[in-house]
């Protein structure tokens, strides 16, 4: 079922005086589509935990309207949207049996879709073998893993055959290893129910790596949705550059002079397009090509082989960052005697910004292949 | 999914449900409020009307149009209120000082220091715990009396003094400090008790703060004690004098009077209530008991 | 090592010292006492060993009127006092506004002195020939006969006792319950309501387990408290308790060893020590209990 915004706006008054009301969902406008799996993203406090709990009915918005497909569901209770959710800390009850908690939602169940104990028990059984807790029903949640919790806790959610999945940080709580094998265990749980799943991170890496489309937050507003790669190769301002990819985008101050680009006296790249100003120059890591006679030119201060690449750590004059790091081919030797390093830059992977809103600025020969 | 109709039906239903809900909770609350604080306005009202008006409301009424201190004048001249209250607060600090001293020593005892039989004599003190005062006062009546200490103020210190809880209370927190500190304190030369007094007390100042005054609480409530120790009524504390007033006092049942005494025996902890409310409810919380 | 080592029991002293004076040697001694017949505290002699103090006092009727009013009073004070503790905590828990003021206001009878409150009581339930008290006032008012609650009949005098005591206990618990519903973890109860759980099923199968543990220590501290009611029963109704027919098992104990009645310090170890066994075994039992019922 598809789900949609309109104005949706959430503000929490503020209790001290002098201090401004927190407005930690405002206006957001937008449709997710049915059976995809979305990733809302943003640092910690930018309010997506709150939009995720106005879709759930949790809470309840200033203003605005939610859609389930055609239905309004905006002043509905929470157990009257069918939303399935899995909370950050599982939220798992701890004194019953995982196979009690799964059936939990299917008790509540009133009139004629009230369920035998059998049927109950073989529609858990179903869920918990879509998770692979199958073995695990008479366990109780502390005598499992973090991992195996999680897992519980998507199987309680989803037994209901809920309308949307809501995922509150579900990775947050494991450690790193276990981290990888979920978030791709919850891709392939979500693309065999198609149950349309909208999942709460902070965590870039892993928006990017399972979400059908990312929506990027901060400070209550959404600034950018596309596809993960889209919204990487093509950021609309300098927040989403920055929060988007690891290692993070180099960042330089720089200016625009007759249709260059200009860090420092480097004359770096033509931006045809641009009128002349000030402004933020991103440049992806991998977007630097190691160039004897490249016109940016930085001073050398280390190089970490890792393998497949290397990193090649340098500063300038003009970087807003401590240092400027590059990502080249482990087969290009880097001379580490020298005291500088020159680099010729791939247009498409430079990004340039407004000094003055930070946003966005096209130049011809910045678009994409 | 269902028809919008539906929808809206129900988004009623909850929006009443909720307020009849808040409607029942509150006055459920302010019910029961009125239960608790009733008997504290009685006391007031009562302590402010004369005995005259007092003994001719046959039906007694709710409030009173002409207010009397001549109650309040009446239990400093006629009973020794006063000289209860003095013997109530002495009696007060001495047994909280004395009792801070001895379980600050025993938690530090019990927490940093390192000597054989540690864990077995703090398991010993966990036992005591389970003692019920009841099966030890008996002897400790006795054992007064023999010492001559009957209506005296050590005798009716000197048994409360220590008191296993507070010290297993002050040890675990005296525990969370972390044992580097006290190797650095050593490592620095610092002596045992400076680092006690320096280091240990002023991090835990909470507990302690806590501590005493759930036993000032005590203290100025106890009753048994007092009144199987003393029968001279130059050493009675408040409770005793009470229940002194109400048997002989006064000399006729003269009840406003006898509620002026029990609003100035009662004002003290109120007043310190109120202005540590906070710290109060977050340490009986934490484990205290009443009585 | 040796220093280190007389340090620690330096610092322990006072508490070893006062604990074994106070605590220990007592405890031993309570017991001696109650097996030494004819103890005669002037002259500190007794004809023989045996159980004849605990026969005596099991005989005696005032010691079985105190069992009687004791167990009524335990019988009805815990559970009506733990259960109103609950609601009144679910009702704290489920408002924002105002929550602090009636907290503060239900935790005052706390602070109070039990003897000084309890006068005040008796005042409110009191019928004398001078007044019919605010009670009688409020029973007249209903269409109901005035009684005398202090003086007059046992059920009346009962009555007053389990609600001054009732009144007594409950702030202790309404902070314990308060606190522990305060730290269910909100988003058990968030699950629980996207999943369209009814507030009575999330009462009895999440809100009920959560506290359950909580709920026991009350009962637990709640029968040893009952047990050991006195103070309440003097404010209410004097030092006299024997008379007033309204004597507890602590009561007779202290009867027993001092006042009119006193110089027994045998029987009062005798009954004190089968206090302390019934109150045992109920603790026991009540272990026993919430073993199979708090769930973690």
């Amino acid at each position: 079922m598809k789900v949609v915004l309109k104005h949706l706006t959430k503000i929490f008054p503020n209790r001290t005086k002098n201090l401004p009301d927190v407005i930690a969902v405002n206006d957001f406008d937008f449709e997710i589509p049915d059976g995809k799996l979305v990733g809302l993203l943003g640092p910690s406090g930018c309010g997506k935990s709150t939009a995720l709990n106005l879709i759930s009915g949790l809470l309840e918005p200033t203003s605005g309207q939610i859609f389930f497909g055609e239905n309004d569901v905006t002043k509905l209770p929470p157990e009257n949207r069918g939303v399935g959710m899995v909370f950050q800390n599982y939220a798992l009850y701890p004194h019953l049996t995982v196979l009690e908690n799964i059936i939990f939602p299917l008790q509540n169940l009133k009139g004629d879709k009230k369920m035998t104990r059998e049927q109950m028990e073989a529609k858990a059984l179903e869920v918990a073998r879509l998770v692979q807790i199958e073995h695990l029903m008479e366990r109780k949640p502390n005598e499992m893993s973090g991992g195996q919790q999680q897992r519980v806790a998507i199987a309680r959610a989803l037994v209901k055959t809920p309308n949307v999945l809501l995922l509150d940080e579900p990775l947050s709580n494991l450690d790193a290893r276990l981290r990888l094998q979920t978030r791709e265990e919850i891709r392939r749980i979500q693309t065999e129910t198609g149950v349309t799943t909208i999942f709460v991170t902070h965590d870039q890496e892993e928006a990017m790596s399972i979400s059908d489309l990312i929506i990027v937050m901060k400070d209550g507003v959404v600034n950018q949705i596309g596809k993960p790669q889209d919204v990487y190769d093509d950021p609309c301002n300098l927040f989403v550059a920055q929060f988007l990819g690891t290692p993070q985008i180099n960042t330089f101050n720089g200016r625009v002079e007759n249709g260059w680009l200009y860090i420092g006296e480097d004359k770096v790249l033509k931006t045809t397009g641009i009128s002349d100003q000030e402004v933020y120059a991103g440049i992806r890591p991998e977007g630097f090509i190691l160039d004897e006679n490249g016109p940016l030119h930085c001073r050398l201060s280390a190089v970490e082989v890792m393998g497949r690449d290397t990193s090649v750590v340098s500063f300038n004059d003009n970087m807003t960052g401590v240092s400027v790091r590059s990502i080249i081919s482990a087969e290009n030797r880097v001379d580490t005697s020298g005291k500088e390093v020159r680099f010729s830059l791939k247009p498409y992977k430079v990004h340039l910004f407004s000094k003055e809103d930070q946003k966005r600025l096209y130049f011809e020969e910045g678009v994409l292949r | 999914m269902d028809q919008n109709l539906d929808y809206e039906k129900i988004e009623k239903t909850a929006a009443r449900r909720r307020k009849i809900k808040n409607i029942l909770v509150y006055s459920a609350l302010v019910l029961w409020a009125l239960i608790v604080l009733f008997p504290f306005y009685w006391m007031v009202l009562t302590s402010i009307k004369s005995y005259g008006s007092y003994s001719s409301e046959y039906i007694p009424k709710f409030f009173t149009l002409q207010p009397t201190i001549q109650n309040y004048i009446d239990v400093f001249t006629a009973v020794p209120l006063l000289k209860y209250l003095g013997n109530t607060v002495i009696f007060t600090l001495a047994t909280t000082a004395l009792m801070l001293i001895v379980i600050t020593f025993a938690a530090f005892a019990f927490s940093k220091l390192e000597f054989r039989g540690r864990d077995l004599v703090f398991a010993g003190f966990l036992a005591l715990m389970m003692i019920p005062n009841e099966l030890v006062v008996i002897t400790n009546f006795v054992t007064i009396t023999n010492w001559n200490m009957r209506n005296t103020f050590w005798g009716l210190i000197l048994p409360s003094i220590t008191s296993v809880f507070y010290i297993y209370l002050l040890k675990e927190n005296f525990a969370q400090v972390p044992d580097e500190l006290y190797k650095a304190a050593k490592v620095d030369g610092t002596s045992d008790l400076k680092f006690l007094f320096k280091v240990l007390i002023p991090i835990c100042r909470p507990t302690i703060v806590t501590v005493t005054i759930l036993k000032i609480i005590e203290c100025w409530n106890s009753y048994v004690w007092p009144r199987l120790i003393t029968d001279d009524a130059a050493l009675f504390l408040v409770s005793n004098g009470i229940q002194e007033i109400r048997e002989n006092g006064m000399g006729r049942e003269n009840i406003p009077a006898m509620m002026a005494a029990v609003v100035v025996i009662s004002i003290p902890l109120i007043i310190l209530f109120l202005i540590f409310h906070k710290k109060i409810m977050e340490g009986v919380s934490r484990g205290g008991t009443k009585g | 090592m040796k220093r280190k080592e007389l340090k620690g029991w330096l610092y322990l002293l006072p508490a070893i010292i006062f604990l074994g004076i106070f605590m220990v040697y007592p405890l031993i001694d309570v017991f001696v006492y109650s097996l030494e017949e004819g103890y005669n505290s002037a002259s500190q002699t007794y004809f023989g060993v045996g159980m004849y103090n605990f026969s005596y006092v099991l005989h005696d009727t005032y010691f079985l009127q105190a069992v009687k009013n004791t167990i009524i009073l335990v019988l009805i004070t815990v559970p009506l006092s733990t259960g109103l503790a609950l609601l009144i905590s679910l009702a704290l828990n489920s408002i924002e506004k105002l929550k602090d003021l009636f907290q503060t206001i239900y935790f005052l009878p706390y602070v109070t002195n039990t003897l000084a409150v309890g006068l005040v009581f008796m005042i409110l339930f009191k019928k004398t020939a001078y007044t019919e008290g605010m009670i009688n006032l409020l029973i007249n008012r209903f269409g109901g006969e005035s009684i005398d609650f202090i003086d007059g009949p046992y059920w009346a005098k009962m009555f007053v006792l389990c609600f001054y005591t009732i009144w007594v206990v409950l702030p202790f618990k309404v902070l314990i319950l308060t606190s522990a519903l305060a730290s269910v973890d909100q988003n058990l109860y968030n699950a629980a309501k996207v999943d369209g759980t009814s507030p009575f099923r999330i009462f009895y199968k999440i809100t009920i387990p959560m506290i359950s543990p909580m709920i026991f220590y009350l009962v637990i501290t709640g029968f040893i408290g009952a047990f050991k009611a006195y103070s309440d029963a003097v404010a209410l109704f004097g030092t006299d308790l024997n008379a007033a027919g309204m004597n507890t098992i602590v009561g007779y104990v202290y009867d027993m060893l001092y006042g009119n009645s006193g110089g027994y310090p045998s029987y009062a170890s005798a009954a004190a020590i089968i206090l302390f066994a019934i109150v045992l075994s109920i603790t026991c039992i009540n272990l026993l209990v919430s073993k199979k019922h708090v769930h973690y």
